[in-house]
């Protein structure tokens, strides 16, 4: 056992020199709200009463092993029970798990109260993106932001990830598009659901974390405390991308925040898209369509974004059709696309809308409506000719 | 001995008894048996093994290296069906077929064509597991636990997979109900249930968890087999189904799962430490309770693996509470197993080292898991690489560790020779090491933010990635080394007495090693 305790602080003291020591973290992210806090003191607490156990139990064992082995001439008691220790072990450890249960349960009961939020953001998981819409809500900030509108995909290109030579990123994974941007100070409820397979919205320094389910609305809610750029990941292994979905959050100050959603509100009608500050006009409408199309209030509109067959593969199509992943006919590759399109575009619209080999129905997207998926086909079609 | 055994052997069984591989495909009796589940988890921890070198090859640093994202979600995935159901569970399956007809004074198992029937189910279904890597889509990558809706959406690997899981349930089923019938009719005149030893007192309460559980998974894979197939919605909210349904279900054959593959191994442990300590057990009483009461509270803990799919507050702390209830049994044995150590006369031979080295990791291993318990904690580092350490940590240092140490240990009475004792203290000391090398550092990772199941990561969990990524190649490779020792043992070496260790009791011990074909022809009489 020394020998493993030895080599392991070789191990680290190496790390404690290297250039990257900075970066080497052995605990919890630094909490930013109440609750994360929270959850971080406690695991101090049930570490250190853990470390105290561990030692007294094996303090006794290594004692017992230097010392009553035969080698040093110990002769063999032969006792096999004791009654009153065997209550005391029994006992002590009962009341010590009390000790812990008592903090824990306050702190579960406190992140379980999502109610009286200032803001309410509805977070859908999807393969493998995340899509943010900024509820109409009764708190503070009612009307500040209601109804806008992001969806937040992995902004790392493909070269940093899959060619050795490429300088990564400093925030290599964890960066993203557009950021979910919200107040600092308030109370934010995060409603948690998926268009496809279970997701989990985690980010750690808020100590939150919420699976995000298909077909059902969970939630869960956080206070930020700092502003700056928190990061966390998709925690439910969600599919071959489930890796590269990360979760970045922007905390900004009450103004910064409201001059924000003032910009970003108009975004929710396609044609001002283009007023869009930071996005570039294509991502921007293609969000806005496709949660027009996702929001079943909408269907009666649909018709209108879902003739924008472009709009539809910039947002959820390219995931795939992009890159030529998992088998899929590579966007513009005539070659890919010429055996396809021999079938007739009516065999390749039902493939769309009822999925084929890797191919999941609508893209992985069942609120799509057909037009829009029909729409979809019929761009990408006509620009691999 | 050997000549009497010979002279017995020739007697009984002069007019039946096939050679070669006819010898293994009918043979019933129950070290045959016994051996071939034994060779088979080997064989699928090499495979399984196999698939983590794929894994932290992948991880060794960020970048996508060797593999597409997809193949990298079939490696964890089959990696964990296949060191699950092929390696730790029929290696423990292999041990109750050896030990426990030799421990109670039985000449073979109660149902000898059915035990046959029980191992032969296992190859068929480690052939559809394996070769479903090579089927259109690849084998499923929706984790071992093969969630729904994701599982939905494999690949016909899936199929796979699935009928994979139904027949290995049957055999553990009908495994199961041969090892309670074997030891609740087959006793030794004289051994009540509290003589029984430990390792059959912790295989019975395993079967029943088996006999238990194993339909209740078959459920659970059968509604999705249908789900995929014949248009039901089990777990399809537009079909007013509920994907969270399948975890309830799959976690309540989970977690009891779970102490199916620990509760053999503090038996083996609790026939090891006595021996090498030449002290009785401790608190043999409060062992079997311990036991008892460990199984029954692994049908009332499923739901914290799932505290975050958003349960009340009230579910999330009856199943915090109810989980942390289960350190005090497990404390229990710890406690015992130390007492027992102590004012002993210690050796430490190779099954001992193993033993405590269990002993003290394993129990890591159950430190980290009351920390999962804690409900708020669990929120933080569930689905990361904390629960990735945890587990490996009460899997590999415990199930397999206590398996090597059963080996050790019984390996002079199955063979007849004594094994190379050198190599096998090498074969801890590499395994310990690195072992924790691997897993160690996948603490800092889980707490530090990195989820698991991820085939690249930042930048700044590299050091620790390739800490364990070092630290698994040594660990596999290390295994060849076991398989090295073993071989050598079977093939000769120093010849082993009846009972090679001084401090060992059991009525296996009074059997020539090696031992007869039929352990026992008439029974003993036990006092």
């Amino acid at each position: 056992m020394k020998k493993v305790l030895s080599l392991l602080a070789v191990a680290f003291a190496a790390l404690a020199n290297s250039p990257l020591a900075a970066a080497v973290q052995f605990g919890f992210q630094d909490p930013e709200t109440p609750i994360a806090r929270q959850i971080y003191s406690l695991h101090t607490l049930i570490l250190w009463i853990c470390v105290v156990i561990f030692v007294l139990v094996f303090g006794a064992m290594f004692y017992a092993i230097i010392n009553h082995r035969k080698s040093v001439g110990h002769k063999a008691a032969q006792f096999h029970e004791n009654t009153q220790v065997e209550i005391i072990w029994t006992l002590v450890p009962f009341l010590i798990l009390m000790g812990m249960a008592w903090p824990a349960t306050k702190t579960i009961i406190e992140m379980k109260d999502t109610s009286n939020p200032d803001l309410t953001i509805k977070a859908t998981g999807y393969q493998w993106l995340w899509g943010y819409e900024y509820v109409k809500g009764e708190g503070d900030l009612a009307g500040v932001s209601d109804g806008i509108q992001i969806f937040s995909r992995l902004a790392t290109p493909m070269e940093q990830i899959y060619d050795k030579s490429a300088n990564k990123d400093d925030h290599y994974l964890l960066e993203v598009d557009h950021e979910l941007v919200v107040p600092v100070n308030k109370k934010i409820r995060i409603l948690t659901t998926a268009a496809d397979v279970i997701h989990s919205w985690w980010v750690p320094a808020f100590g939150v974390k919420q699976d995000a389910i298909p077909g059902y609305i969970r939630d869960t809610w956080f206070k930020a405390e700092k502003t700056g750029v928190y990061r966390g990941q998709c925690a439910e292994l969600c599919g071959k991308e489930h890796g590269f979905m990360p979760i970045v959050v922007r905390v900004v100050d009450n103004a910064e925040f409201q001059d924000w959603a003032s910009k970003h509100r108009s975004d929710a009608s396609p044609a001002a898209a283009t007023s869009a500050p930071s996005a570039e006009a294509a991502p921007a409408a293609a969000e806005a369509t496709q949660v027009a199309a996702a929001e079943p209030a909408a269907s009666s509109g649909a018709s209108a974004p879902a003739a924008d067959g472009k709009a539809t593969y910039d947002g959820l199509c390219s995931a795939c059709h992009a890159m030529g992943i998992a088998g899929a006919p590579k966007f513009g590759d005539k070659a890919a696309w010429a055996p396809r399109i021999a079938q007739g575009v009516d065999t390749l619209h039902q493939h769309a809308i009822h999925g084929f080999k890797t191919m999941p129905a609508k893209g992985g997207n069942p609120a799509l409506s057909d037009a829009t998926v029909m729409a979809a086909v019929d761009y990408m079609v006509s620009q691999s000719k | 001995m050997e000549a009497v055994h010979g002279h017995d052997h020739a007697h009984d069984h002069g007019h039946d008894h096939p050679t070669g591989l006819m010898r293994w495909l009918t043979t019933t009796n129950h070290k045959d048996i016994g051996t071939m589940y034994l060779w088979f988890s080997f064989l699928m921890l090499l495979t399984g093994g196999t698939l983590a070198m794929g894994i932290r090859a992948e991880l060794f640093e960020p970048g996508m290296q060797f593999w597409r994202p997809e193949f990298f979600n079939q490696l964890t995935t089959m990696h964990g069906l296949i060191m699950v159901f092929g390696a730790i569970m029929p290696a423990f399956v292999g041990f109750a077929n050896w030990q426990i007809p030799m421990m109670i004074g039985a000449s073979d198992m109660a149902f000898a064509r059915m035990n046959n029937f029980s191992f032969w189910l296992l190859p068929p279904a480690a052939i559809l597991l394996v070769t479903s890597f090579f089927v259109p889509g690849g084998a499923t990558g929706a984790g071992w636990t093969l969630y729904a809706p994701l599982s939905v959406q494999q690949g016909m690997g899936m199929d796979l997979a699935i009928f994979a899981v139904h027949i290995m349930g049957a055999s553990s089923i009908m495994g199961s109900i041969n090892i309670i019938t074997t030891i609740l009719n087959m006793r030794a005149p004289g051994m009540t249930l509290m003589k029984m030893p430990m390792f059959v007192w912790t295989w019975l309460i395993t079967a029943y968890l088996l006999i238990a559980v194993m339909p209740v998974l078959a459920g659970a894979v059968t509604m999705l087999l249908t789900d995929r197939h014949f248009g039901t919605h089990f777990f399809n909210a537009a079909g007013g189904g509920d994907p969270v349904l399948y975890q309830h279900v799959f976690w309540f054959f989970g977690h009891p799962e779970v102490y199916i593959m620990i509760l053999p191994a503090f038996g083996i442990v609790s026939q090891i430490i006595p021996t090498f300590a030449r002290k009785p057990l401790f608190g043999y009483t409060s062992m079997v309770y311990a036991t008892a009461s460990i199984a029954i509270l692994s049908f009332i803990v499923w739901a914290h693996h799932m505290f975050v799919v958003g349960m009340p507050a009230a579910g999330q702390l009856f199943f915090m509470y109810a989980t942390m209830l289960i350190a005090v049994p497990t404390g229990v044995k710890v406690f015992n197993w130390v007492a027992t150590m102590w004012k002993g006369s210690m050796t430490f031979e190779t099954p001992m080292l193993f033993s405590v080295g269990f002993l003290f990791v394993f129990t890591m291993g159950g430190f980290t898991g009351l920390v999962c318990a804690i409900t708020p904690i669990d929120i933080q580092i569930q689905d990361t690489y904390y629960v990735v350490a945890h587990f490996h940590y009460v899997l590999v240092a415990g199930s397999l560790f206590a398996l090597f140490a059963g080996v050790y240990f019984w390996l002079p009475k199955w063979t007849g020779h004594m094994y190379d004792e050198k190599l096998g203290k090498l074969h801890f000391w590499l395994s310990i090491i690195f072992f924790n090398l691997t897993f160690f550092v996948m603490h800092f990772l889980g707490l530090a933010g990195m989820p698991r199941r991820i085939p690249d990561y930042a930048p700044q969990f590299a050091d620790f990635n390739m800490i364990a990524s070092l630290g698994a190649f040594g660990f596999g490779l290390t295994q060849l080394l076991f398989l090295y020792v073993v071989v050598k043992c079977i093939r000769g070496g120093e010849k082993a007495p009846a009972k090679p260790w001084d401090g060992a009791e059991g009525l296996e011990w009074t059997l020539p090693s090696p031992a007869p074909y039929h352990s026992f022809e008439t029974p003993p009489i036990v006092k």
